[in-house]
Protein backbone atom coordinates (compact mmCIF):
# COMPACT_ATOMS: atom_id res chain seq x y z
CA UNK A 1 0.00 0.00 0.00
CA UNK A 2 1.27 3.48 -1.00
CA UNK A 3 1.83 6.44 1.51
CA UNK A 4 -0.44 9.27 0.93
CA UNK A 5 -0.15 12.55 2.83
CA UNK A 6 -2.75 15.13 3.65
CA UNK A 7 -2.15 18.66 4.20
CA UNK A 8 -4.89 20.18 6.24
CA UNK A 9 -4.00 24.10 6.76
CA UNK A 10 -5.80 25.37 9.21
CA UNK A 11 -7.69 22.35 11.30
CA UNK A 12 -10.97 23.19 13.06
CA UNK A 13 -13.42 21.30 15.22
CA UNK A 14 -15.06 20.21 12.57
CA UNK A 15 -13.48 19.86 8.57
CA UNK A 16 -14.68 21.77 5.95
CA UNK A 17 -15.89 19.59 3.03
CA UNK A 18 -12.69 20.21 0.57
CA UNK A 19 -10.69 19.03 4.25
CA UNK A 20 -12.92 16.31 4.06
CA UNK A 21 -12.05 15.70 -0.10
CA UNK A 22 -9.10 15.61 0.51
CA UNK A 23 -9.04 12.93 3.41
CA UNK A 24 -11.54 10.53 0.96
CA UNK A 25 -9.32 10.95 -1.86
CA UNK A 26 -5.90 10.09 0.15
CA UNK A 27 -7.92 6.82 2.06
CA UNK A 28 -8.86 5.86 -1.55
CA UNK A 29 -5.44 5.85 -2.53
CA UNK A 30 -3.63 4.34 0.35
CA UNK A 31 -2.41 4.67 4.03
CA UNK A 32 -3.26 9.04 4.87
CA UNK A 33 -1.47 10.41 7.21
CA UNK A 34 -2.21 14.41 7.77
CA UNK A 35 0.42 17.28 8.05
CA UNK A 36 -1.41 20.28 10.33
CA UNK A 37 -0.41 23.35 8.89
CA UNK A 38 -1.90 24.91 12.45
CA UNK A 39 -2.28 23.56 16.04
CA UNK A 40 -5.11 21.03 16.37
CA UNK A 41 -6.41 19.74 19.97
CA UNK A 42 -7.18 16.12 20.28
CA UNK A 43 -10.15 16.56 19.65
CA UNK A 44 -9.57 17.86 16.15
CA UNK A 45 -7.35 15.18 15.45
CA UNK A 46 -9.88 12.99 16.44
CA UNK A 47 -12.39 13.68 13.79
CA UNK A 48 -9.58 13.74 11.01
CA UNK A 49 -8.54 10.47 12.71
CA UNK A 50 -12.42 9.00 11.91
CA UNK A 51 -12.13 10.70 7.92
CA UNK A 52 -9.01 8.03 7.65
CA UNK A 53 -5.90 9.43 9.02
CA UNK A 54 -3.67 7.07 10.64
CA UNK A 55 -0.96 9.43 11.64
CA UNK A 56 -0.29 13.17 12.28
CA UNK A 57 3.06 15.51 11.81
CA UNK A 58 3.45 18.80 13.12
CA UNK A 59 6.06 21.55 13.72
CA UNK A 60 6.96 22.91 17.40
CA UNK A 61 6.31 26.68 16.21
CA UNK A 62 5.02 27.49 12.65
CA UNK A 63 6.01 31.03 12.67
CA UNK A 64 6.41 33.35 9.53
CA UNK A 65 5.10 33.04 5.87
CA UNK A 66 4.43 29.72 3.45
CA UNK A 67 8.82 28.98 4.34
CA UNK A 68 8.37 26.96 7.89
CA UNK A 69 5.03 25.15 6.05
CA UNK A 70 7.25 24.07 2.96
CA UNK A 71 9.83 23.09 5.28
CA UNK A 72 7.03 20.91 7.22
CA UNK A 73 5.84 19.35 4.48
CA UNK A 74 8.87 18.34 2.71
CA UNK A 75 9.90 16.90 6.11
CA UNK A 76 6.82 14.79 6.66
CA UNK A 77 6.81 13.40 3.26
CA UNK A 78 10.60 12.15 3.25
CA UNK A 79 9.61 10.76 6.84
CA UNK A 80 6.43 8.83 5.65
CA UNK A 81 8.45 7.71 2.47
CA UNK A 82 4.95 9.61 0.55
CA UNK A 83 4.37 8.56 -2.93
CA UNK A 84 1.71 11.50 -3.02
CA UNK A 85 0.70 14.89 -1.30
CA UNK A 86 -2.56 15.94 -1.56
CA UNK A 87 -2.95 20.17 -0.66
CA UNK A 88 -5.81 22.56 -0.81
CA UNK A 89 -6.22 24.46 -4.27
CA UNK A 90 -5.88 27.69 -3.04
CA UNK A 91 -3.31 30.37 -2.96
CA UNK A 92 -1.77 29.10 -0.05
CA UNK A 93 -1.70 25.35 -0.53
CA UNK A 94 -0.14 25.77 -4.29
CA UNK A 95 2.67 27.88 -2.85
CA UNK A 96 3.73 25.39 -0.04
CA UNK A 97 3.29 22.73 -2.54
CA UNK A 98 5.77 24.80 -5.01
CA UNK A 99 7.90 25.38 -2.31
CA UNK A 100 7.99 21.83 -0.91
CA UNK A 101 8.81 20.55 -4.46
CA UNK A 102 11.88 21.93 -4.56
CA UNK A 103 13.47 20.74 -1.59
CA UNK A 104 11.98 17.14 -2.82
CA UNK A 105 12.76 17.40 -6.20
CA UNK A 106 9.16 16.44 -7.12
CA UNK A 107 6.80 17.48 -9.84
CA UNK A 108 4.14 19.63 -8.54
CA UNK A 109 0.26 19.41 -10.31
CA UNK A 110 -2.08 22.10 -9.57
CA UNK A 111 -5.47 22.51 -10.15
CA UNK A 112 -6.57 18.67 -10.04
CA UNK A 113 -10.04 17.04 -10.72
CA UNK A 114 -8.78 13.55 -10.21
CA UNK A 115 -6.30 11.52 -9.03
CA UNK A 116 -5.85 7.74 -10.07
CA UNK A 117 -4.78 4.51 -8.22
CA UNK A 118 -1.03 5.10 -9.95
CA UNK A 119 -0.92 8.51 -9.73
CA UNK A 120 -1.91 10.25 -12.77
CA UNK A 121 -4.02 13.21 -12.45
CA UNK A 122 -6.47 14.82 -14.13
CA UNK A 123 -7.05 18.47 -14.84
CA UNK A 124 -8.38 20.96 -17.15
CA UNK A 125 -5.91 23.64 -18.97
CA UNK A 126 -6.37 26.85 -21.40
CA UNK A 127 -9.77 27.90 -19.35
CA UNK A 128 -11.15 24.42 -19.65
CA UNK A 129 -10.35 24.18 -23.73
CA UNK A 130 -8.09 20.74 -22.91
CA UNK A 131 -8.52 17.60 -20.48
CA UNK A 132 -5.14 16.66 -20.03
CA UNK A 133 -3.53 13.60 -17.77
CA UNK A 134 -0.14 14.50 -16.29
CA UNK A 135 2.42 12.10 -14.05
CA UNK A 136 5.47 13.24 -11.73
CA UNK A 137 8.05 11.93 -13.10
CA UNK A 138 10.42 12.12 -10.18
CA UNK A 139 9.63 12.38 -6.55
CA UNK A 140 6.58 11.95 -4.31
CA UNK A 141 3.55 13.67 -6.66
CA UNK A 142 2.33 16.84 -4.89
CA UNK A 143 -1.01 17.56 -6.41
CA UNK A 144 -3.09 20.37 -5.18
CA UNK A 145 -7.34 19.70 -5.46
CA UNK A 146 -9.88 21.42 -6.69
CA UNK A 147 -13.12 21.42 -4.71
CA UNK A 148 -16.14 19.29 -5.70
CA UNK A 149 -13.46 16.92 -7.78
CA UNK A 150 -14.38 13.93 -4.80
CA UNK A 151 -17.32 12.66 -3.72
CA UNK A 152 -18.19 12.32 -0.08
CA UNK A 153 -19.68 9.38 1.88
CA UNK A 154 -23.57 10.26 2.41
CA UNK A 155 -22.68 10.08 6.58
CA UNK A 156 -19.97 11.58 8.43
CA UNK A 157 -17.94 8.68 9.77
CA UNK A 158 -18.48 7.58 13.69
CA UNK A 159 -15.73 9.19 15.76
CA UNK A 160 -13.00 7.47 17.12
CA UNK A 161 -9.90 8.35 18.73
CA UNK A 162 -7.00 10.18 17.55
CA UNK A 163 -4.15 8.72 15.90
CA UNK A 164 -0.66 9.62 16.92
CA UNK A 165 0.96 12.72 16.57
CA UNK A 166 4.74 13.44 15.52
CA UNK A 167 6.79 16.52 15.67
CA UNK A 168 9.52 17.35 13.73
CA UNK A 169 12.16 20.07 13.98
CA UNK A 170 12.34 22.21 11.08
CA UNK A 171 15.74 23.21 11.08
CA UNK A 172 16.82 26.23 9.19
CA UNK A 173 14.03 27.60 7.13
CA UNK A 174 15.56 31.13 5.93
CA UNK A 175 14.12 34.93 5.30
CA UNK A 176 10.37 35.17 5.06
CA UNK A 177 7.38 37.97 5.65
CA UNK A 178 6.02 38.05 8.58
CA UNK A 179 2.20 38.28 9.30
CA UNK A 180 1.79 41.67 10.88
CA UNK A 181 -2.47 41.85 10.89
CA UNK A 182 -5.46 39.87 8.96
CA UNK A 183 -8.70 41.04 8.46
CA UNK A 184 -10.81 38.10 7.82
CA UNK A 185 -13.91 38.98 4.70
CA UNK A 186 -16.92 39.77 6.14
CA UNK A 187 -19.12 36.16 5.13
CA UNK A 188 -22.36 36.66 3.18
CA UNK A 189 -23.53 33.64 4.77
CA UNK A 190 -23.91 32.31 1.14
CA UNK A 191 -22.12 29.24 -0.29
CA UNK A 192 -18.04 30.14 -1.04
CA UNK A 193 -17.64 30.62 -4.91
CA UNK A 194 -15.14 28.36 -5.67
CA UNK A 195 -17.09 25.50 -3.76
CA UNK A 196 -21.07 25.98 -4.43
CA UNK A 197 -23.17 23.59 -6.40
CA UNK A 198 -24.74 26.67 -8.04
CA UNK A 199 -23.64 29.88 -8.96
CA UNK A 200 -25.08 33.50 -9.81
CA UNK A 201 -23.13 36.07 -11.95
CA UNK A 202 -23.90 39.47 -12.34
CA UNK A 203 -22.30 42.03 -15.46
CA UNK A 204 -22.30 45.31 -16.82
CA UNK A 205 -26.21 44.66 -17.14
CA UNK A 206 -27.21 44.77 -13.37
CA UNK A 207 -26.34 48.59 -13.82
CA UNK A 208 -25.01 49.17 -9.98
CA UNK A 209 -27.79 47.17 -8.25
CA UNK A 210 -26.72 42.92 -7.29
CA UNK A 211 -30.17 43.10 -5.66
CA UNK A 212 -32.17 40.67 -8.27
CA UNK A 213 -29.04 38.49 -8.22
CA UNK A 214 -28.85 38.27 -4.81
CA UNK A 215 -32.35 37.49 -4.45
CA UNK A 216 -32.50 34.84 -7.43
CA UNK A 217 -29.02 33.17 -5.15
CA UNK A 218 -30.78 33.61 -2.09
CA UNK A 219 -34.18 31.85 -3.24
CA UNK A 220 -31.52 28.88 -4.90
CA UNK A 221 -29.12 28.51 -2.18
CA UNK A 222 -26.34 29.54 -4.75
CA UNK A 223 -23.17 31.56 -4.78
CA UNK A 224 -22.74 34.81 -5.78
CA UNK A 225 -20.70 35.98 -8.85
CA UNK A 226 -19.68 38.68 -10.90
CA UNK A 227 -17.53 39.52 -14.27
CA UNK A 228 -14.64 41.78 -13.85
CA UNK A 229 -16.55 44.85 -15.42
CA UNK A 230 -18.64 44.40 -12.24
CA UNK A 231 -16.18 44.15 -9.98
CA UNK A 232 -13.96 46.95 -11.31
CA UNK A 233 -16.72 49.38 -10.95
CA UNK A 234 -16.64 48.71 -7.42
CA UNK A 235 -20.75 47.20 -7.19
CA UNK A 236 -19.37 44.24 -5.31
CA UNK A 237 -16.27 43.03 -3.97
CA UNK A 238 -13.32 42.11 -5.78
CA UNK A 239 -13.39 38.33 -4.63
CA UNK A 240 -16.21 37.73 -6.54
CA UNK A 241 -15.11 37.89 -9.87
CA UNK A 242 -15.07 34.73 -12.44
CA UNK A 243 -12.81 34.51 -15.03
CA UNK A 244 -9.54 34.62 -16.50
CA UNK A 245 -8.44 36.87 -13.53
CA UNK A 246 -10.62 35.89 -11.32
CA UNK A 247 -11.90 32.64 -10.01
CA UNK A 248 -12.82 29.19 -12.51
CA UNK A 249 -15.88 27.86 -11.31
CA UNK A 250 -17.33 24.59 -12.40
CA UNK A 251 -20.91 23.84 -10.97
CA UNK A 252 -23.49 22.33 -11.89
CA UNK A 253 -25.88 25.53 -12.20
CA UNK A 254 -24.17 28.89 -13.45
CA UNK A 255 -26.63 31.55 -14.09
CA UNK A 256 -25.48 34.40 -16.21
CA UNK A 257 -27.03 37.61 -15.80
CA UNK A 258 -26.21 40.70 -17.88
CA UNK A 259 -22.71 39.60 -19.18
CA UNK A 260 -21.74 39.87 -22.67
CA UNK A 261 -19.58 36.64 -21.95
CA UNK A 262 -16.16 37.53 -23.48
CA UNK A 263 -13.32 35.37 -23.76
CA UNK A 264 -11.97 36.39 -20.25
CA UNK A 265 -15.36 35.31 -18.45
CA UNK A 266 -16.00 32.62 -20.87
CA UNK A 267 -12.76 31.17 -19.51
CA UNK A 268 -14.03 31.36 -15.70
CA UNK A 269 -16.85 29.30 -15.94
CA UNK A 270 -17.45 27.12 -19.23
CA UNK A 271 -16.39 23.63 -17.51
CA UNK A 272 -20.40 24.22 -15.59
CA UNK A 273 -22.69 21.44 -16.01
CA UNK A 274 -25.50 23.82 -16.76
CA UNK A 275 -24.99 27.57 -17.68
CA UNK A 276 -28.81 29.90 -18.46
CA UNK A 277 -27.90 33.46 -20.02
CA UNK A 278 -30.40 36.42 -18.87
CA UNK A 279 -28.97 39.69 -20.81
CA UNK A 280 -31.39 42.30 -22.59
CA UNK A 281 -28.65 41.97 -26.26
CA UNK A 282 -29.67 39.16 -28.36
CA UNK A 283 -26.06 39.39 -29.95
CA UNK A 284 -24.47 38.74 -26.59
CA UNK A 285 -21.91 36.07 -27.08
CA UNK A 286 -23.16 34.32 -23.98
CA UNK A 287 -26.13 32.97 -25.69
CA UNK A 288 -23.66 30.90 -27.51
CA UNK A 289 -22.45 28.43 -25.14
CA UNK A 290 -26.10 29.16 -22.78
CA UNK A 291 -27.91 25.71 -22.71
CA UNK A 292 -31.06 28.25 -22.13
CA UNK A 293 -30.52 31.91 -23.23
CA UNK A 294 -33.08 34.55 -22.00
CA UNK A 295 -33.35 37.84 -23.98
CA UNK A 296 -34.99 40.33 -21.47
CA UNK A 297 -34.83 42.51 -18.71
CA UNK A 298 -32.73 40.84 -15.60
CA UNK A 299 -35.00 43.32 -12.82
CA UNK A 300 -37.85 41.51 -14.69
CA UNK A 301 -36.73 38.33 -15.44
CA UNK A 302 -34.80 37.30 -11.86
CA UNK A 303 -36.86 38.43 -9.38
CA UNK A 304 -40.13 36.47 -10.98
CA UNK A 305 -37.72 33.47 -10.98
CA UNK A 306 -36.92 34.09 -7.32
CA UNK A 307 -40.14 34.20 -6.93
CA UNK A 308 -41.15 30.98 -8.26
CA UNK A 309 -38.70 29.26 -7.12
CA UNK A 310 -39.91 30.20 -3.39
CA UNK A 311 -43.49 29.18 -4.43
CA UNK A 312 -42.45 25.78 -5.92
CA UNK A 313 -40.33 25.43 -2.46
CA UNK A 314 -43.43 26.23 -0.46
CA UNK B 1 12.66 67.13 -11.56
CA UNK B 2 13.59 63.62 -10.37
CA UNK B 3 13.96 64.08 -6.73
CA UNK B 4 16.31 61.45 -4.72
CA UNK B 5 14.48 60.07 -2.13
CA UNK B 6 16.77 57.35 -0.85
CA UNK B 7 18.85 54.62 -2.01
CA UNK B 8 18.39 53.69 -5.30
CA UNK B 9 16.81 50.14 -5.87
CA UNK B 10 17.80 47.56 -8.39
CA UNK B 11 14.14 45.86 -9.33
CA UNK B 12 13.97 42.93 -11.26
CA UNK B 13 10.69 42.21 -13.17
CA UNK B 14 9.78 38.66 -15.14
CA UNK B 15 7.65 38.69 -17.65
CA UNK B 16 6.17 36.08 -19.73
CA UNK B 17 5.46 35.62 -23.85
CA UNK B 18 2.01 33.66 -23.98
CA UNK B 19 -0.37 33.15 -26.71
CA UNK B 20 -3.52 36.04 -27.02
CA UNK B 21 -6.10 34.69 -24.49
CA UNK B 22 -8.21 36.77 -27.57
CA UNK B 23 -8.06 33.36 -29.37
CA UNK B 24 -8.44 29.81 -29.33
CA UNK B 25 -5.25 28.04 -27.96
CA UNK B 26 -4.30 24.69 -28.47
CA UNK B 27 -1.72 21.78 -27.23
CA UNK B 28 0.28 20.76 -29.95
CA UNK B 29 2.85 18.23 -31.01
CA UNK B 30 4.34 14.69 -30.22
CA UNK B 31 4.86 16.22 -26.19
CA UNK B 32 1.34 18.30 -26.00
CA UNK B 33 2.97 21.51 -25.34
CA UNK B 34 1.17 25.08 -25.92
CA UNK B 35 1.19 26.75 -29.45
CA UNK B 36 2.88 29.49 -29.15
CA UNK B 37 2.36 31.28 -32.11
CA UNK B 38 0.13 35.00 -32.10
CA UNK B 39 1.67 35.48 -28.36
CA UNK B 40 2.06 38.66 -26.48
CA UNK B 41 3.06 40.12 -23.53
CA UNK B 42 1.33 38.00 -20.33
CA UNK B 43 -1.61 41.27 -19.85
CA UNK B 44 -1.06 40.01 -15.82
CA UNK B 45 2.56 40.85 -16.12
CA UNK B 46 2.03 43.93 -16.79
CA UNK B 47 1.11 45.03 -13.17
CA UNK B 48 4.67 43.58 -12.13
CA UNK B 49 6.17 46.09 -14.53
CA UNK B 50 4.05 48.78 -13.25
CA UNK B 51 4.90 47.92 -9.41
CA UNK B 52 8.61 47.91 -10.18
CA UNK B 53 8.18 51.63 -12.30
CA UNK B 54 6.29 52.99 -9.30
CA UNK B 55 8.81 51.70 -6.90
CA UNK B 56 12.24 53.24 -8.97
CA UNK B 57 9.90 56.42 -9.53
CA UNK B 58 9.51 56.84 -5.74
CA UNK B 59 12.88 57.45 -4.84
CA UNK B 60 13.35 59.19 -7.69
CA UNK B 61 13.72 57.20 -10.88
CA UNK B 62 16.48 56.32 -13.06
CA UNK B 63 18.13 59.75 -12.71
CA UNK B 64 18.94 58.91 -9.37
CA UNK B 65 20.19 55.49 -10.67
CA UNK B 66 17.24 53.52 -9.69
CA UNK B 67 17.41 50.18 -12.41
CA UNK B 68 14.34 48.20 -13.69
CA UNK B 69 15.28 45.38 -15.98
CA UNK B 70 12.56 43.21 -17.79
CA UNK B 71 13.73 39.30 -17.58
CA UNK B 72 12.06 37.04 -20.17
CA UNK B 73 12.62 32.98 -20.76
CA UNK B 74 11.26 31.84 -23.67
CA UNK B 75 12.07 31.44 -27.45
CA UNK B 76 13.20 34.01 -29.83
CA UNK B 77 9.71 35.42 -30.14
CA UNK B 78 9.65 35.97 -26.43
CA UNK B 79 11.88 39.67 -26.59
CA UNK B 80 8.49 41.23 -28.07
CA UNK B 81 7.60 40.42 -23.88
CA UNK B 82 11.00 42.41 -23.06
CA UNK B 83 10.48 45.30 -25.66
CA UNK B 84 7.20 45.89 -24.45
CA UNK B 85 8.45 46.16 -20.64
CA UNK B 86 11.38 48.70 -21.64
CA UNK B 87 8.55 50.47 -24.21
CA UNK B 88 6.70 51.01 -20.57
CA UNK B 89 10.25 52.57 -19.00
CA UNK B 90 11.73 49.79 -18.33
CA UNK B 91 15.56 50.50 -18.12
CA UNK B 92 17.12 47.56 -19.64
CA UNK B 93 15.58 43.90 -21.08
CA UNK B 94 17.56 40.51 -20.67
CA UNK B 95 16.15 37.91 -22.58
CA UNK B 96 17.00 34.34 -21.57
CA UNK B 97 17.11 31.92 -24.87
CA UNK B 98 17.67 28.15 -25.00
CA UNK B 99 16.19 25.70 -27.24
CA UNK B 100 16.63 23.31 -24.62
CA UNK B 101 14.45 25.26 -22.87
CA UNK B 102 11.40 24.29 -24.48
CA UNK B 103 9.08 22.59 -22.60
CA UNK B 104 10.08 23.03 -19.12
CA UNK B 105 7.43 23.21 -16.20
CA UNK B 106 7.56 25.27 -13.47
CA UNK B 107 10.46 23.32 -11.37
CA UNK B 108 12.18 22.83 -14.42
CA UNK B 109 11.20 27.34 -15.50
CA UNK B 110 12.35 28.24 -11.61
CA UNK B 111 15.81 26.65 -11.86
CA UNK B 112 16.66 28.53 -15.05
CA UNK B 113 15.34 31.64 -14.28
CA UNK B 114 16.82 31.46 -10.48
CA UNK B 115 19.93 30.66 -12.51
CA UNK B 116 19.74 34.21 -14.35
CA UNK B 117 19.07 36.32 -11.31
CA UNK B 118 21.87 34.88 -9.87
CA UNK B 119 23.58 35.68 -13.10
CA UNK B 120 22.81 38.73 -13.23
CA UNK B 121 23.17 39.58 -9.32
CA UNK B 122 22.23 42.16 -6.93
CA UNK B 123 18.74 42.87 -6.90
CA UNK B 124 16.77 44.22 -4.02
CA UNK B 125 12.72 43.39 -5.79
CA UNK B 126 12.19 40.71 -7.60
CA UNK B 127 8.79 41.41 -8.98
CA UNK B 128 6.30 38.95 -11.29
CA UNK B 129 2.94 38.98 -12.28
CA UNK B 130 -0.24 36.49 -9.98
CA UNK B 131 0.34 34.03 -12.58
CA UNK B 132 0.70 33.74 -16.47
CA UNK B 133 -2.21 33.46 -18.46
CA UNK B 134 -0.87 30.19 -20.37
CA UNK B 135 -0.43 27.60 -17.49
CA UNK B 136 -1.95 29.74 -14.76
CA UNK B 137 -0.62 27.62 -12.03
CA UNK B 138 1.34 30.53 -9.87
CA UNK B 139 4.16 28.19 -8.64
CA UNK B 140 7.24 29.89 -9.91
CA UNK B 141 7.06 32.82 -7.81
CA UNK B 142 7.48 30.95 -4.69
CA UNK B 143 9.65 27.82 -6.24
CA UNK B 144 12.01 31.30 -6.99
CA UNK B 145 11.75 32.75 -3.53
CA UNK B 146 12.47 29.02 -2.52
CA UNK B 147 15.65 28.52 -4.77
CA UNK B 148 17.11 32.21 -4.28
CA UNK B 149 16.22 31.98 -0.58
CA UNK B 150 14.11 35.22 -0.83
CA UNK B 151 11.29 36.17 1.48
CA UNK B 152 8.17 35.58 -0.37
CA UNK B 153 5.38 38.25 -0.87
CA UNK B 154 2.45 36.73 -2.90
CA UNK B 155 -0.37 37.92 -4.27
CA UNK B 156 -0.19 41.60 -3.13
CA UNK B 157 -2.82 43.85 -4.02
CA UNK B 158 -0.65 46.93 -2.59
CA UNK B 159 2.70 47.58 -1.57
CA UNK B 160 4.65 50.05 0.12
CA UNK B 161 8.41 51.33 0.70
CA UNK B 162 9.11 54.18 2.46
CA UNK B 163 12.33 56.47 0.90
CA UNK B 164 15.60 54.83 2.86
CA UNK B 165 13.74 52.26 4.38
CA UNK B 166 14.35 48.51 3.63
CA UNK B 167 11.18 46.88 4.84
CA UNK B 168 8.55 46.36 2.53
CA UNK B 169 4.75 46.03 3.39
CA UNK B 170 2.66 44.39 1.17
CA UNK B 171 -1.45 43.67 1.63
CA UNK B 172 -1.77 40.25 0.26
CA UNK B 173 -5.08 38.99 -0.67
CA UNK B 174 -5.93 35.19 0.05
CA UNK B 175 -9.30 33.81 -0.75
CA UNK B 176 -11.09 34.60 2.85
CA UNK B 177 -8.64 37.31 3.88
CA UNK B 178 -6.63 40.04 3.45
CA UNK B 179 -2.96 39.55 5.23
CA UNK B 180 -0.64 42.53 6.01
CA UNK B 181 2.57 40.78 5.63
CA UNK B 182 6.23 42.71 6.40
CA UNK B 183 9.94 41.91 5.16
CA UNK B 184 13.47 42.88 4.55
CA UNK B 185 14.80 43.31 0.77
CA UNK B 186 15.75 41.59 -0.92
CA UNK B 187 12.40 39.97 -1.30
CA UNK B 188 10.03 38.19 -3.96
CA UNK B 189 6.77 40.19 -4.60
CA UNK B 190 3.90 38.43 -7.28
CA UNK B 191 1.29 41.48 -7.44
CA UNK B 192 -2.35 41.00 -8.61
CA UNK B 193 -4.63 42.82 -11.12
CA UNK B 194 -5.99 45.07 -8.32
CA UNK B 195 -2.43 46.47 -7.32
CA UNK B 196 -2.38 49.11 -9.70
CA UNK B 197 -3.31 50.71 -13.47
CA UNK B 198 -0.55 49.74 -15.82
CA UNK B 199 0.78 52.70 -17.71
CA UNK B 200 0.55 52.63 -21.91
CA UNK B 201 3.25 53.10 -23.55
CA UNK B 202 3.34 56.57 -24.96
CA UNK B 203 5.00 58.10 -28.55
CA UNK B 204 8.26 58.98 -26.53
CA UNK B 205 8.45 55.58 -24.35
CA UNK B 206 8.15 53.35 -27.75
CA UNK B 207 11.27 55.89 -29.13
CA UNK B 208 13.15 55.76 -26.57
CA UNK B 209 12.79 51.52 -26.28
CA UNK B 210 14.42 51.49 -29.26
CA UNK B 211 18.02 52.39 -27.74
CA UNK B 212 17.73 50.41 -25.00
CA UNK B 213 19.36 47.48 -24.43
CA UNK B 214 18.59 43.59 -24.31
CA UNK B 215 21.32 41.38 -23.06
CA UNK B 216 20.78 37.71 -24.72
CA UNK B 217 21.66 34.98 -22.71
CA UNK B 218 22.14 31.43 -22.91
CA UNK B 219 22.21 28.16 -20.85
CA UNK B 220 25.82 27.83 -20.77
CA UNK B 221 26.25 31.39 -20.11
CA UNK B 222 24.12 31.28 -17.01
CA UNK B 223 25.60 27.49 -15.60
CA UNK B 224 22.97 25.24 -16.28
CA UNK B 225 23.10 22.20 -17.65
CA UNK B 226 20.45 21.60 -20.61
CA UNK B 227 19.40 18.07 -19.28
CA UNK B 228 18.18 19.83 -16.05
CA UNK B 229 15.63 21.81 -17.95
CA UNK B 230 13.20 21.70 -20.58
CA UNK B 231 10.86 18.55 -21.27
CA UNK B 232 13.33 15.97 -19.95
CA UNK B 233 14.47 17.71 -16.59
CA UNK B 234 10.87 18.62 -15.72
CA UNK B 235 9.49 16.67 -13.21
CA UNK B 236 6.08 16.39 -14.46
CA UNK B 237 4.96 15.11 -18.06
CA UNK B 238 1.74 15.50 -20.06
CA UNK B 239 0.92 11.96 -20.92
CA UNK B 240 -2.56 12.80 -22.99
CA UNK B 241 -4.86 15.45 -24.12
CA UNK B 242 -8.13 15.99 -24.85
CA UNK B 243 -9.82 18.92 -26.82
CA UNK B 244 -13.36 19.41 -24.71
CA UNK B 245 -16.66 19.72 -26.94
CA UNK B 246 -17.45 22.95 -27.78
CA UNK B 247 -20.65 24.22 -26.05
CA UNK B 248 -23.60 24.18 -27.83
CA UNK B 249 -26.26 26.73 -27.55
CA UNK B 250 -29.46 25.72 -26.62
CA UNK B 251 -32.59 27.24 -26.45
CA UNK B 252 -32.81 30.90 -26.79
CA UNK B 253 -36.22 32.57 -25.58
CA UNK B 254 -37.19 36.03 -25.60
CA UNK B 255 -39.36 37.60 -22.33
CA UNK B 256 -42.76 38.07 -22.83
CA UNK B 257 -43.59 38.46 -19.58
CA UNK B 258 -43.20 34.66 -18.50
CA UNK B 259 -39.50 34.04 -19.04
CA UNK B 260 -38.75 33.99 -15.38
CA UNK B 261 -41.22 30.99 -14.75
CA UNK B 262 -39.86 29.51 -18.25
CA UNK B 263 -36.28 29.96 -16.34
CA UNK B 264 -37.75 27.74 -13.36
CA UNK B 265 -38.98 25.44 -15.60
CA UNK B 266 -36.05 24.68 -17.19
CA UNK B 267 -33.93 23.70 -13.77
CA UNK B 268 -37.07 21.62 -12.94
CA UNK B 269 -36.58 20.18 -16.17
CA UNK B 270 -33.05 19.58 -15.55
CA UNK B 271 -33.09 18.61 -12.01
CA UNK B 272 -31.71 21.08 -10.41
CA UNK B 273 -34.29 22.22 -8.05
Amino acid sequence: MQNILVYIQAPGATPTKSQCELLTLGASLGEVRVVLGAHADEATRAVLSSWGATGFYAAEALEGHIAPEAALLAAAAKDFKAAAVLLPNDSAGREVAARAAIKLDAGVITDAIGVEQDLTVTKSVLAGSYTVRVKATRGPLLVTVKPNSVELPSEAPATISAAALSTLDLGEVGPMAVITGVSERASSGRPDLSEARFVVAGGRGVDGDFGPVEELADALGAAVGASRAATDAGWIDHGAQIGQTGKTVSPQLYISAGISGAIQQKAGMQTSTYIVAVNSDPDAPVFEIADLGIVGDLTRVLPQAAAEIRRRKG
Amino acid sequence: MSQSTGTPLRILVLVKHVPDVQFDRHLAGEHLRIDRQDSVLSELDEYAIEAGLQLAESRGGAAAGNTVTALSMGPEAAVNAVRKALQMGATEGVHLCDDALAGSDAGATSLALAAAVRHLAGFDLIITGMSSTDAETSLVPAQLAERLSLAQLTQISRVELAADSTTIRAVRETEHAALNLEAELPVLLSVTDQANEPRYPNFKGIMAAKKKKVTVLNLSDIGVDPASVGGAGSATQVEAAEARAEREAGRIITDSGNAGIELVDFLAAAKLI
